[in-house]
Protein backbone atom coordinates (compact mmCIF):
# COMPACT_ATOMS: atom_id res chain seq x y z
CA UNK A 1 0.00 0.00 0.00
CA UNK A 2 1.32 3.44 -0.95
CA UNK A 3 0.20 6.92 -0.04
CA UNK A 4 0.16 10.22 -1.90
CA UNK A 5 3.02 11.26 0.39
CA UNK A 6 5.09 8.29 -0.87
CA UNK A 7 4.47 9.44 -4.43
CA UNK A 8 5.58 12.97 -3.57
CA UNK A 9 8.74 11.62 -1.97
CA UNK A 10 9.53 9.51 -5.01
CA UNK A 11 9.83 12.81 -6.88
CA UNK A 12 9.07 11.37 -10.31
CA UNK A 13 6.44 14.01 -11.09
CA UNK A 14 6.22 17.74 -10.52
CA UNK A 15 3.97 18.46 -7.54
CA UNK A 16 1.60 21.33 -8.42
CA UNK A 17 -0.72 21.10 -5.46
CA UNK A 18 -0.49 19.11 -2.26
CA UNK A 19 -3.98 18.17 -1.13
CA UNK A 20 -4.71 15.36 1.29
CA UNK A 21 -1.26 13.75 1.15
CA UNK A 22 -2.01 11.10 3.79
CA UNK A 23 -4.49 9.42 1.45
CA UNK A 24 -3.81 5.87 0.30
CA UNK A 25 -3.24 4.99 -3.33
CA UNK A 26 -4.66 1.54 -3.98
CA UNK A 27 -4.74 1.50 -7.79
CA UNK A 28 -3.71 3.41 -10.89
CA UNK A 29 -6.46 4.49 -13.27
CA UNK A 30 -5.87 5.83 -16.80
CA UNK A 31 -8.63 7.49 -18.81
CA UNK A 32 -9.19 10.77 -20.65
CA UNK A 33 -12.91 10.49 -21.20
CA UNK A 34 -14.44 12.11 -18.13
CA UNK A 35 -17.75 10.33 -18.73
CA UNK A 36 -16.00 7.00 -18.28
CA UNK A 37 -13.69 8.14 -15.49
CA UNK A 38 -16.74 9.30 -13.56
CA UNK A 39 -18.21 5.82 -13.49
CA UNK A 40 -15.07 3.72 -13.47
CA UNK A 41 -12.29 5.48 -11.55
CA UNK A 42 -11.86 3.50 -8.33
CA UNK A 43 -11.97 5.53 -5.11
CA UNK A 44 -8.45 5.98 -3.68
CA UNK A 45 -6.84 5.57 -7.09
CA UNK A 46 -4.16 7.70 -8.73
CA UNK A 47 -5.77 9.02 -11.92
CA UNK A 48 -3.50 9.60 -14.91
CA UNK A 49 -4.99 11.69 -17.72
CA UNK A 50 -4.16 14.35 -20.32
CA UNK A 51 -7.52 16.08 -19.85
CA UNK A 52 -6.68 19.22 -17.89
CA UNK A 53 -9.84 21.24 -17.39
CA UNK A 54 -12.04 22.27 -14.48
CA UNK A 55 -14.30 19.28 -14.97
CA UNK A 56 -11.35 16.93 -14.47
CA UNK A 57 -11.11 18.31 -10.94
CA UNK A 58 -14.83 17.98 -10.35
CA UNK A 59 -14.69 14.33 -11.43
CA UNK A 60 -11.59 13.76 -9.27
CA UNK A 61 -13.35 15.19 -6.25
CA UNK A 62 -16.69 13.44 -6.75
CA UNK A 63 -15.26 10.06 -7.76
CA UNK A 64 -12.96 10.50 -4.76
CA UNK A 65 -9.60 9.65 -6.33
CA UNK A 66 -6.44 10.18 -4.26
CA UNK A 67 -4.61 12.37 -6.77
CA UNK A 68 -4.56 13.53 -10.39
CA UNK A 69 -1.49 13.16 -12.60
CA UNK A 70 -1.56 15.20 -15.80
CA UNK A 71 0.67 13.40 -18.30
CA UNK A 72 2.21 14.39 -21.66
CA UNK A 73 2.88 17.93 -20.45
CA UNK A 74 -0.82 18.73 -20.02
CA UNK A 75 -1.63 21.52 -17.55
CA UNK A 76 -4.50 23.17 -15.73
CA UNK A 77 -5.28 26.87 -16.08
CA UNK A 78 -4.15 28.88 -12.99
CA UNK A 79 -7.75 29.36 -11.83
CA UNK A 80 -8.28 25.61 -12.03
CA UNK A 81 -5.24 25.05 -9.83
CA UNK A 82 -6.84 27.42 -7.33
CA UNK A 83 -9.87 25.17 -7.44
CA UNK A 84 -7.64 22.13 -6.74
CA UNK A 85 -6.24 23.97 -3.71
CA UNK A 86 -9.73 24.75 -2.47
CA UNK A 87 -10.90 21.17 -2.95
CA UNK A 88 -7.65 19.77 -1.51
CA UNK A 89 -6.93 17.64 -4.56
CA UNK A 90 -3.30 16.63 -5.02
CA UNK A 91 -2.15 17.43 -8.57
CA UNK A 92 1.05 16.33 -10.30
CA UNK A 93 2.39 17.26 -13.75
CA UNK A 94 4.68 15.13 -15.88
CA UNK A 95 6.07 15.15 -19.41
CA UNK A 96 5.87 11.34 -19.42
CA UNK A 97 3.29 9.57 -21.60
CA UNK A 98 0.24 8.22 -19.77
CA UNK A 99 1.46 4.61 -19.75
CA UNK A 100 4.88 5.45 -18.38
CA UNK A 101 3.44 7.76 -15.74
CA UNK A 102 1.06 5.00 -14.67
CA UNK A 103 3.94 2.52 -14.51
CA UNK A 104 5.87 4.87 -12.22
CA UNK A 105 2.93 4.92 -9.79
CA UNK A 106 2.36 1.21 -10.14
CA UNK A 107 5.95 0.53 -9.12
CA UNK A 108 5.13 2.07 -5.75
CA UNK A 109 2.09 -0.11 -5.03
CA UNK B 1 -41.94 8.07 7.13
CA UNK B 2 -39.20 9.61 9.22
CA UNK B 3 -38.32 13.27 9.05
CA UNK B 4 -36.16 14.35 6.11
CA UNK B 5 -33.33 16.81 5.88
CA UNK B 6 -33.77 18.73 2.65
CA UNK B 7 -31.21 20.58 0.55
CA UNK B 8 -32.17 22.52 -2.55
CA UNK B 9 -30.04 23.83 -5.40
CA UNK B 10 -30.52 25.81 -8.58
CA UNK B 11 -28.26 24.70 -11.41
CA UNK B 12 -27.26 27.40 -13.84
CA UNK B 13 -27.45 26.42 -17.49
CA UNK B 14 -24.90 28.74 -18.97
CA UNK B 15 -21.65 27.69 -17.33
CA UNK B 16 -20.40 24.19 -17.93
CA UNK B 17 -17.32 24.67 -15.76
CA UNK B 18 -19.51 25.31 -12.72
CA UNK B 19 -21.37 22.02 -13.10
CA UNK B 20 -20.57 19.98 -10.04
CA UNK B 21 -20.81 22.73 -7.43
CA UNK B 22 -24.11 21.44 -6.06
CA UNK B 23 -22.86 17.85 -6.01
CA UNK B 24 -19.69 18.95 -4.28
CA UNK B 25 -21.71 20.78 -1.62
CA UNK B 26 -23.88 17.72 -1.00
CA UNK B 27 -20.78 15.56 -0.76
CA UNK B 28 -19.33 17.84 1.92
CA UNK B 29 -22.59 17.98 3.85
CA UNK B 30 -22.99 14.20 3.85
CA UNK B 31 -19.39 13.83 4.96
CA UNK B 32 -20.06 16.12 7.92
CA UNK B 33 -23.13 14.05 8.75
CA UNK B 34 -20.95 10.96 8.96
CA UNK B 35 -22.53 9.13 6.02
CA UNK B 36 -20.60 6.10 4.76
CA UNK B 37 -17.96 7.15 2.20
CA UNK B 38 -19.11 4.55 -0.35
CA UNK B 39 -22.65 5.95 -0.20
CA UNK B 40 -21.33 9.50 -0.52
CA UNK B 41 -19.38 8.52 -3.61
CA UNK B 42 -22.48 7.00 -5.24
CA UNK B 43 -24.61 10.05 -4.41
CA UNK B 44 -21.92 12.42 -5.67
CA UNK B 45 -21.46 10.60 -8.99
CA UNK B 46 -25.19 10.12 -9.64
CA UNK B 47 -25.93 13.75 -8.82
CA UNK B 48 -23.01 15.14 -10.82
CA UNK B 49 -24.06 13.21 -13.93
CA UNK B 50 -27.56 14.62 -13.51
CA UNK B 51 -26.19 18.11 -13.02
CA UNK B 52 -24.14 17.86 -16.20
CA UNK B 53 -27.15 16.61 -18.14
CA UNK B 54 -29.12 19.62 -16.97
CA UNK B 55 -26.40 22.02 -18.05
CA UNK B 56 -25.88 20.35 -21.44
CA UNK B 57 -29.45 19.66 -22.43
CA UNK B 58 -31.89 21.72 -20.38
CA UNK B 59 -30.33 25.12 -19.64
CA UNK B 60 -30.17 24.25 -15.95
CA UNK B 61 -32.81 23.23 -13.47
CA UNK B 62 -33.31 22.47 -9.81
CA UNK B 63 -32.14 19.70 -7.52
CA UNK B 64 -33.69 18.59 -4.28
CA UNK B 65 -31.83 16.24 -1.95
CA UNK B 66 -33.86 14.49 0.76
CA UNK B 67 -31.91 12.69 3.44
CA UNK B 68 -33.78 10.35 5.78
CA UNK B 69 -32.58 7.66 8.18
CA UNK B 70 -32.39 4.97 5.54
CA UNK B 71 -32.39 6.71 2.16
CA UNK B 72 -31.04 9.61 0.15
CA UNK B 73 -33.40 10.79 -2.59
CA UNK B 74 -32.22 13.04 -5.41
CA UNK B 75 -34.88 14.82 -7.44
CA UNK B 76 -33.52 16.62 -10.50
CA UNK B 77 -36.13 18.66 -12.33
CA UNK B 78 -35.75 20.74 -15.47
CA UNK B 79 -37.97 22.49 -17.99
CA UNK B 80 -35.79 21.48 -20.93
CA UNK B 81 -36.70 19.76 -24.19
CA UNK B 82 -37.60 16.39 -22.63
CA UNK B 83 -36.30 13.00 -23.75
CA UNK B 84 -38.09 11.67 -26.86
CA UNK B 85 -36.87 8.07 -26.47
CA UNK B 86 -35.94 7.16 -22.90
CA UNK B 87 -34.98 3.60 -23.80
CA UNK B 88 -32.48 4.88 -26.36
CA UNK B 89 -31.16 7.54 -23.96
CA UNK B 90 -30.49 4.82 -21.41
CA UNK B 91 -28.22 2.92 -23.83
CA UNK B 92 -24.57 3.26 -22.97
CA UNK B 93 -22.83 5.24 -25.70
CA UNK B 94 -25.95 6.94 -27.08
CA UNK B 95 -25.45 10.69 -26.90
CA UNK B 96 -26.97 13.88 -28.26
CA UNK B 97 -24.38 16.13 -26.61
CA UNK B 98 -22.85 18.89 -28.78
CA UNK B 99 -19.25 18.76 -29.98
CA UNK B 100 -17.98 21.44 -27.56
CA UNK B 101 -19.09 19.29 -24.63
CA UNK B 102 -17.42 16.22 -26.11
CA UNK B 103 -14.16 18.10 -26.50
CA UNK B 104 -14.15 18.62 -22.73
CA UNK B 105 -14.33 14.88 -22.19
CA UNK B 106 -18.05 14.50 -21.61
CA UNK B 107 -20.99 13.55 -23.78
CA UNK B 108 -19.96 9.94 -24.30
CA UNK B 109 -23.42 8.61 -23.56
CA UNK B 110 -22.57 7.45 -20.07
CA UNK B 111 -24.59 9.90 -17.98
CA UNK B 112 -27.94 8.17 -17.56
CA UNK B 113 -26.36 4.67 -17.45
CA UNK B 114 -24.02 5.89 -14.70
CA UNK B 115 -26.94 7.39 -12.78
CA UNK B 116 -28.77 4.07 -12.95
CA UNK B 117 -25.64 2.15 -11.99
CA UNK B 118 -24.90 4.25 -8.91
CA UNK B 119 -28.44 4.49 -7.56
CA UNK B 120 -30.68 1.78 -6.12
CA UNK B 121 -33.76 3.08 -7.93
CA UNK B 122 -34.11 5.55 -10.76
CA UNK B 123 -37.27 6.92 -12.30
CA UNK B 124 -37.45 9.23 -15.31
CA UNK B 125 -40.57 11.31 -15.91
CA UNK B 126 -40.24 13.21 -19.13
CA UNK B 127 -42.42 14.97 -21.69
CA UNK B 128 -41.11 16.42 -24.92
CA UNK B 129 -41.29 20.20 -24.84
CA UNK B 130 -42.18 20.28 -21.13
CA UNK B 131 -39.19 18.92 -19.20
CA UNK B 132 -37.68 16.02 -17.35
CA UNK B 133 -37.65 14.96 -13.73
CA UNK B 134 -35.24 12.25 -12.64
CA UNK B 135 -35.71 10.74 -9.19
CA UNK B 136 -32.97 8.56 -7.73
CA UNK B 137 -32.81 6.73 -4.41
CA UNK B 138 -29.60 5.62 -2.75
CA UNK B 139 -30.23 3.48 0.29
CA UNK B 140 -28.23 4.01 3.44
Amino acid sequence: MASVQNLIEKNCFELKNAGKTDRDITKVFCCDLLSIAMGKAPGDSAWVTVMGNRNTLAVASLADVSCVILAEGAAFAPEDLDCAKKEEITVFYTELPVFEAALAVHALL
Amino acid sequence: MSECLTFEYQVSGDDFTRAGEASSDVKNKLKMMGVDSGVIRRVAIAMYEGEINMVIHADGGSIKVLVSDDNIRLILADTGPGIPDVEKAMQQGYSTAPEEVRSLGFGAGMGLPNMKKFSDNMQIDTEVGVGTTVTMDIHL
